[in-house]
């Protein structure tokens, strides 16, 4: 009879336990196949210059970051004080912008700072598809070969940078000064 | 309630229209399943099948073929290209998958770590089994013909007779 009890009860608390975990799990967020990769190719022209040729392989050479972002995302928005944080301590930061139309992106970018070193224009999401991009913003960082090291689906906030980007930022440059030396 | 749109014709006029307007509404539900041409009936059963396959990974449990978030209509139209292209499904699920992660597949593939999902039904339907068995026989013990001594055989005898 001890079984009857036991039984149940231990089904009950497994089940309660897997309920728990699951609550502290964020299912919006995938993990990316894409880090540990090299960054995906793709050939777009610059925002502000229908005539200039933007590539992945501009994004060589330095530890950088590679936001995606479109003016009509609210969240990108507010995510832009901190990036504008970041281009000023001398991160450079690439953007991707994302199924928007070239006037309203200069027009945003005129009337608010712009972070970025480079825009590529991506008005049918081509490159969006190749670097795997589902809800923006996204920001990935590269290492100095251009590799894919991590990647934040949705905005990057003041704790994620100081736990998880800069260490990160600081180990890949230490990395490459090294691989340099 | 003369010149009331509800007059006889009035009525025959607006079913009318309403029989008009039911096959365009057709016509246009096909038109976001099919976007167009193929080289034969093999590309567009996989394509279709392929729509119904692919999870569009915004708006969570919907496939591409069902949603239409901008993301989805992208990944109809590359699934559309690879397809005209003349690639195989798989490759095309690999394209996805090399993108978006094993999340893309509505049929999760088998592997280890998945391994769990794809056998739970049947330890459900094991543990289930184990449980019936144990109640079938639990019951079986119960309905099982009592024994009688003798002495109450006799009593049973009296009160049958109404003694």
């Amino acid at each position: 009879m001890r079984w009857r009890i036991l039984v149940p009860l231990v089904a009950i608390v497994t089940l309660l336990g897997v309920l728990l975990l699951g609550l502290g799990l964020n299912g919006r967020e995938l993990p990316s196949p894409l880090v540990g990769k090299p960054a995906p190719a793709f050939t777009l022209t610059a925002l502000a210059d229908p005539e200039t040729r933007l590539t992945e392989a501009d994004y060589l050479g330095e530890v950088a970051l590679v936001n995606v972002w479109a003016t009509w995302c609210s969240t990108c928005r507010a995510e832009k004080p901190l990036l504008m944080e970041l281009a000023r301590a001398g991160i450079p930061i690439h953007g991707i912008n994302y199924r928007d139309e070239r006037e309203a992106a200069l027009r945003y970018l005129e009337i608010s700072d712009n972070p970025y070193r480079t825009i590529a224009f991506d008005p049918e999401g081509d490159a969006g598809m190749e670097w795997g991009v589902y809800a923006t913003p996204e920001t990935y960082l590269l290492d100095a070969e251009g590799v894919i090291r991590y990647k934040r689906t949705g905005p990057l906030s003041r704790e994620l940078l100081r736990d998880e980007v800069l260490p990160l930022i600081e180990a890949l440059r230490a990395e490459q000064r090294e691989a340099a030396s | 309630m003369k010149g009331h749109a509800w007059t006889g014709r009035g009525v025959v006029l607006w079913l009318g229209i309403a029989a008009w307007l039911l096959p365009a509404g057709l016509a246009l539900a096909l038109a976001i399943g099919d976007p167009g041409e193929f080289a034969s009936d093999a590309q567009r059963t996989q394509y279709q099948t392929l729509i119904r396959e692919l999870r569009c990974t915004v708006c969570q449990g919907e496939t591409i073929h069902e949603s239409n978030a901008a993301l989805a209509a992208d990944m109809r139209r590359r699934v559309y290209e690879m397809t005209r292209e003349g690639q195989s499904a798989e490759a095309i699920v690999a394209f996805m998958v090399a993108r978006y992660g094993d999340y893309v597949r509505y049929r999760p593939p088998l592997q280890a770590n998945t391994a769990l999902l794809w056998a739970s039904p049947l330890l459900l339907l094991f543990t289930g089994g184990a449980v019936w068995w144990q109640v079938i026989r639990r019951r079986r013990g119960q309905t099982a013909r009592p024994t009688f001594t003798a002495e109450e055989r006799a009593a049973l005898e009296r009160l049958r007779r109404g003694d």
